[in-house]
């Protein structure tokens, strides 16, 4: 049963991806360029988000399991590091330069452009990067 | 700074947005999980636990423009990248956001819904540093 939610919750989370116009890389560095002719379209995509998803988050925090008894996985640390905002610097340079971010690019990556193909590779070799450097400082 | 009326497509992006809410509050409430994808897709290639849930939530993701096109033709999708823009990119996206434990949907949708300190930050990081890129390459490069 949970294999089949998580399957679901992907499914309309990219079909939402695609409607709110985010899969498109132009529309977000449409949104990005505030200095020039702007977009504002994703503003009402993270409000619409935000809002559909505060209240099962307000419920989920006060759970020790989900509906279907798996345990609930929320993150507890609230430090604001170096690590934290480091990387989110770097996350907003790449999403800057391309306009796409890791959800967008999952969910196009079938779209048969070359472009997106080559923007997953290297993002999965990022990710690799990542977890090889972590290996590295903590043996 | 000016409006651009016309690519502004508030109703479609309210409710692609509502969509994407709706995944993650499905995906918190049966699965107890975070629907960040860089998270789920960064533990998928470490070999973390809950491999099935995970593979399963990346295929759902993948599919969604096959389920798409049976309805309707697929949005336009316009790259202005070239190749060493993307291939830099996507680097930039993989190492920061793994550093970063978050991305648009983990930090941007699920964490700010959660009301949690540390996704807010990770979000004004990110959100500005895109808009500072694109004022860089746009306006001082004229890339």
């Amino acid at each position: 049963m949970r294999t089949l939610t998580a399957w679901l919750a992907g499914l309309l989370f990219g079909l939402g991806l695609l409607l709110s116009g985010m899969a498109n890389p132009a529309k977000v560095l449409g949104f990005l360029d505030l200095a020039g002719h702007w977009d504002p379209s994703l503003v009402l995509v993270m409000v619409g988000a935000i809002a559909a998803a505060a209240l099962p988050f307000t419920w989920a925090k006060r759970q020790q399991r989900s509906v279907l008894g798996a345990p609930m996985q929320l993150p507890t640390s609230r430090t604001l590091d170096r690590r934290l905002i480091g990387g989110s610097l770097l996350f907003g340079i790449g999403w800057g330069i391309a306009g796409i971010c890791p959800g967008p690019a999952l969910a196009i990556v079938l779209s048969g452009h070359w472009q997106i193909l080559l923007f997953v590779l290297a993002m999965l070799a990022g990710m690799l990067l990542f977890n090889a450097l972590q290996r590295w400082r903590t043996p | 700074m000016t409006i651009d009326w016309l690519n502004f497509t508030p109703w479609s992006a309210l409710a692609g947005g509502v969509l994407i809410g709706l995944a993650a509050g499905l995906f918190v409430v049966c699965n107890g999980r975070i629907a960040g994808i860089s998270g789920v897709l960064g533990s998928l290639l470490s070999a973390g636990e809950g491999r099935a849930e995970k593979a399963l939530f990346v295929l759902g993701l993948l599919l969604a423009p096959v389920l798409w096109s049976l309805f309707g033709r697929l949005p336009v999708l316009d790259f202005q990248t070239g190749w060493l823009g993307l291939l830099s990119a996507g680097l930039l996206v993989g190492v920061g956001t793994r550093y970063g434990s978050g991305c648009t949907s983990g930090h941007g949708v699920c964490g700010i819904a959660r009301l949690s300190p540390r996704s807010l930050a990770a979000t004004l990081s990110f959100m500005g540093a895109g808009f500072a890129t694109v004022y860089v390459l746009r306006h001082l490069l004229g890339a």
